[in-house]
């Protein structure tokens, strides 16, 4: 394996040759020195590439034994229910059906798998029509120095640590949508628009709008860097036929990149599900279904780190399980995310190899 | 109206019939979209720059940068240290580990069902959220093998979560590397771990290099996976690998910004100016660094000729790049 020719290789049957042809100049030591180097570096490169796999199914395999006396003591309730009691970990705990267990706990995620999907599908449906009419402009319209400039706006933006953007959220954003915005969406007479909202703007649409803003640069960079991929001759084809920009762009363009971009949209929408930190400030962190599009809510992620203090106090140690659940439900929901949006972007070019515009 | 010698009119252009007039409307308002929508994105950050910087600089005090923490106060020596330590850490091993990985894809295997199951697994991996990651490394090294809150299960679960970009931008700068490189190499009678040492990393650095400061960038913007793994600590790194809790900045960020203390809380806002400002210089270290080694390098070409071939020889639009 590790005398492998290279890929496209002309001169595959013999390359080996120099070493049997040049017998003389490298003494037998070094010789066999340079082949250990050379087997050393094909064994650590193997191990380094295995790691992956391992980690993935290692996390599949932790999260699941881990999750086993949870799973039995919540049955399929986990699924139904939105209660989540801790319990009294202050009591001695009890044991229900060989799984020991505090007083009165009882833990259900529908709240929290609700929430996950309700703040990540506005992310969505904000964040990729934002980032796919940004990208087409930079590509399209702009002068090759403003695209550069935003282009290290948009890296910025994926690089600002999600810690600051909840705090931008708590601080600057959400106010700011509880004055100017909240009020006038509360005029739409539609039930989700009808409910009180806090002065602070937290809740789910607080919330999906700053996932938005997350996820925009990873949409943005990808549609950009694909857009820059379509030959001008087939634009300007389209143009010579009389057809205007936008015409030219739906008959032309969008065909060449409306895979790479639905595929960009759903790892944009994995990276929404698995959000944490922002979340967790700006959502108003309350297990509860979301009734109407201001009321605060919650994720499976900002719930594993809100209750991060509660489960070690718990001393059967149940809670710590029933969020290894959590975490088990979050992994499978990304990777079921995960896989369709690679089996959408097989085909699509690869950008580069920054996390913004990875297209992976 | 002009007429053709066989006397037929040809239809005039009908520049003000309302169908024109409505193709010319909706131009204009798509490309009026599009720039609303390129505002939206530029908004958002120029609006969080401003915040970060506005509320850090009302209240910055230069001894937050030798002073360490304490509950209500104090300075945010420890979590810098803290930070820096976790990122050399990472760097050691997720260096290590994705370039490895990567110089595995691209050098050492052949395309088939191994290739593609280790380059998809590394793919899945990057999409998998990073409080999973932290999860996973509480319960096996932070209780599992009851290491507690310290640096070394920080460092690794950190070093898993940005394998997969370091290991991408490895493949991806060594694919890059064009054959004819590697075959002159091969022509001269030169070992293939020499050709690569010689020949293809030199070529491939700047995106290797890319890659790993992109690396840094996540593992310091990171809060969740490390609350599980390193805890916090208001002291200096102790140096302990395992029992040993670690300050880490966005930990002060994200935990200060409410405490009942205002010096607590302005320590939150110092640290998020720490963080971007952090960042910031990453990035643009990374494009520096790719234009350094880049004119350092003894074959120039070699890293860019692909640029020009990906586009497509025929369309000859340099202007959009």
């Amino acid at each position: 394996m590790t005398d492998a020719p290279l890929e496209g290789e002309l001169l595959s049957p013999a390359p080996r040759a120099p070493e049997t042809a040049v017998a003389a100049p490298p003494g037998a030591f070094r010789r066999r020195a340079l082949a250990a180097g050379q087997h050393l570096l094909g064994g650590g490169s193997t191990v380094a590439a295995v790691v992956p796999l391992f980690a993935l199914l290692g996390m599949l395999a932790i999260l699941f034994s881990e999750a086993l006396p949870a799973i039995r003591y919540n049955g399929w309730g986990f699924f139904s229910s939105n209660a989540w009691v801790p319990g009294n970990t202050y009591a001695g705990s009890v044991r229900t059906g060989g799984v020991l267990h505090p007083l009165g706990a009882h833990y259900g995620a529908a709240a929290l798998i609700t929430g996950t999907i309700e703040s990540s599908v506005i992310a969505l449906v904000v964040g990729l029509p934002i980032a796919v009419g940004a990208a087409i402009l930079l590509v399209e319209r702009l002068p090759r120095r403003l695209a550069a400039g935003i282009g290290l706006c948009l890296e910025l933006l994926a690089g600002v640590p999600s810690a600051v953007i909840g705090l931008w959220g708590v601080l600057s954003f959400g106010p700011w949508l509880a004055h100017h915005l909240y009020p006038a969406l509360s005029h739409i007479p539609l039930g989700i628009f009808r409910g009180g909202y806090n002065s602070a703007g937290q809740g789910l649409l607080a919330g999906g709008l700053v996932l938005a803003a997350m996820i925009i640069p990873i949409i943005a960079a990808t549609t950009r860097d694909l857009l820059r991929q379509v030959p001008d001759v087939t634009k300007e084809g389209a143009l010579a036929l009389g057809m205007t920009e936008t015409e030219a762009f739906f008959a032309v363009q969008a065909r060449w990149v409306r895979v790479g971009v639905i595929g960009a949209a759903v790892l944009g929408l994995g990276r929404a599900l698995g959000e944490t930190i922002a979340i967790a400030l700006v959502s108003g962190s309350a297990i509860q279904y979301a009734g109407n599009i201001f009321s605060a809510m919650t994720t499976i992620a900002a719930t594993m780190v809100s209750q991060l203090d509660a489960a070690q106090a718990d001393p059967s140690g149940l809670e710590v399980k029933a969020l290894a659940e959590c975490a088990l439900v979050l992994l499978v929901i990304t990777l079921v995310v995960n896989i369709v949006a690679r089996m959408l972007t097989r085909r699509a070019a690869r950008g580069a190899a920054l996390p913004v515009g990875a297209g992976f | 109206m002009t007429t053709t010698t066989a006397g037929i009119t040809p239809p005039a252009i009908q520049h003000d019939k309302p169908i024109a007039r409505a193709r010319r409307v909706r131009n204009g308002a798509w490309w009026a979209g599009c720039t609303l929508a390129l505002l939206l994105v530029v908004a958002p950050v120029v609006w969080i720059l401003e915040g970060v910087v506005e509320h850090a600089v009302a209240g910055w005090k230069w001894d937050v940068l030798w002073t360490t923490s304490t509950g209500i106060g104090g300075g945010l020596a420890n979590a810098i240290v803290g930070t820096f330590v976790i990122m050399i850490g990472v760097a050691l091993v997720a260096g290590s580990l994705g370039i490895g990985a990567g110089i595995y894809l691209v050098e050492f295997s052949h395309p088939g069902i191994v290739q593609t199951v280790l380059r998809s697994a590394t793919e899945i991996l990057a999409g998998v959220p990073s409080i999973v990651f932290g999860y996973c490394g509480y319960l096996a090294l932070v209780i599992g093998l009851h290491w507690g809150f310290s640096l070394l299960p920080a460092v690794i679960v950190l070093s898993l979560l940005v394998t997969p970009y370091v290991s991408k931008s490895t493949e991806l700068a060594l694919g890059q590397v064009p054959v004819a490189n590697r075959e002159g190499g091969e022509a001269l009678g030169m070992r293939k771990t020499y050709v690569l040492r010689r020949v293809v990393f030199r070529a491939a650095l700047p995106g290797i290099l890319t890659g790993l400061i992109i690396a840094l960038a996540i593992s310091a913007g990171e809060t969740a996976p490390l609350i599980y793994t390193a805890g916090f600590s208001n002291l200096y790194p102790s140096g302990a690998l395992i029992h040993s809790q670690v300050g880490y900045l966005t930990y002060a960020a994200y935990a200060f910004y409410d405490e009942p203390s205002a010096t607590a809380q302005a320590l939150s806002r110092d640290a998020s100016l720490l963080l971007v400002l952090l960042v910031l210089a990453l990035i643009l270290s990374a494009r520096l660094a790719v234009r350094v080694t880049q004119r350092f390098s003894p074959n120039r070409s070699a890293s860019r000729p692909r640029r020009g071939r990906r586009r497509g020889a025929v369309d000859g639009a340099a202007a959009v790049r």
